[in-house]
């Protein structure tokens, strides 16, 4: 199980292969990368704001559930912070089990779990002004068929 | 007792600072806040709304009911947008 909060970029290949290279059991790997997007072609930037220590204890909780309930071989997360462009990958996501049901859960799992449980906040800066990302009502529904 | 307490994302920018320590005698998460509220107008603008609020103990998320014994920071931020 590994866990990256950093603020520079990644390689989704290298890291994907990183990961895979480690395995020996699993005859599942389920990879998801999270991209900045840019609604509307406007975003200048987009500011990760997190909170040190608690980010990574959460991530931390997160991920071993995810491990126990699937019963993963390895999981990854990477999630960055700090000023990105649009199209940058913000986040990474792996999970590895013996079978494709199980990765591809747990890898959704993960993603509902850090969208509203691991402590970031973004803000969307655009030449007209700066807006904080509210978060979505279904984000939090996300979250109640696990 | 001595709290550190924490602000992340607007909160953070309308009160103007991102952490501070504070000496107080309140039980629960809500007593801080009103002790927080009554210190001045940014303060008492940023929690005005406490249902778009959430509050961490020690790192863990906590209710506004929570008592403080025996905590040492205390976080406030906006619902989390990670991901």
């Amino acid at each position: 199980m590994r866990l990256s909060v950093q603020e520079a970029a990644f390689d989704a290949g290298a890291e994907a292969n990183a990961f895979t290279a480690g395995l020996s059991r699993a005859g599942a790997v389920v990879t998801f990368t999270g991209r900045v997007r840019d609604n509307g072609g406007t975003l200048a930037a987009m500011e990760i704001e997190h909170y040190p220590g608690m980010t990574e204890r959460a991530i931390t909780a997160i991920m071993a559930e995810a491990v126990a309930r699937w019963n993963l071989e390895d999981a990854l997360v990477i999630h960055r912070h700090g000023r990105l462009a649009a199209n940058d990958p913000i986040m990474m996501v792996a999970t590895a089990a013996v079978h494709r049901a199980e990765a591809f859960a747990a890898a959704e799992f993960l993603m509902d779990y850090l969208k509203s449980r691991a402590p970031f906040w973004k803000k969307e800066i655009r030449p007209d002004g700066a807006d904080w990302v509210a978060a979505r009502d279904t984000d939090e529904q996300a979250l109640r068929r696990w | 007792m001595q709290l550190t307490v924490l602000y992340f994302a607007w909160l953070r920018e309308r009160i103007g600072l991102p952490r501070e320590t504070v000496e107080t005698n309140a039980a629960t998460v809500a007593d801080l806040v009103a002790e927080l509220i009554a210190r001045d107008e940014g303060h008492a603008l940023a929690f005005a709304d406490l249902a778009s609020l959430r509050v961490a103990l020690d790192q863990q998320l906590a209710g506004f009911d929570s008592p403080l014994t025996g905590v040492r920071e205390v976080a406030f931020f906006p619902p989390m947008t990670g991901g």
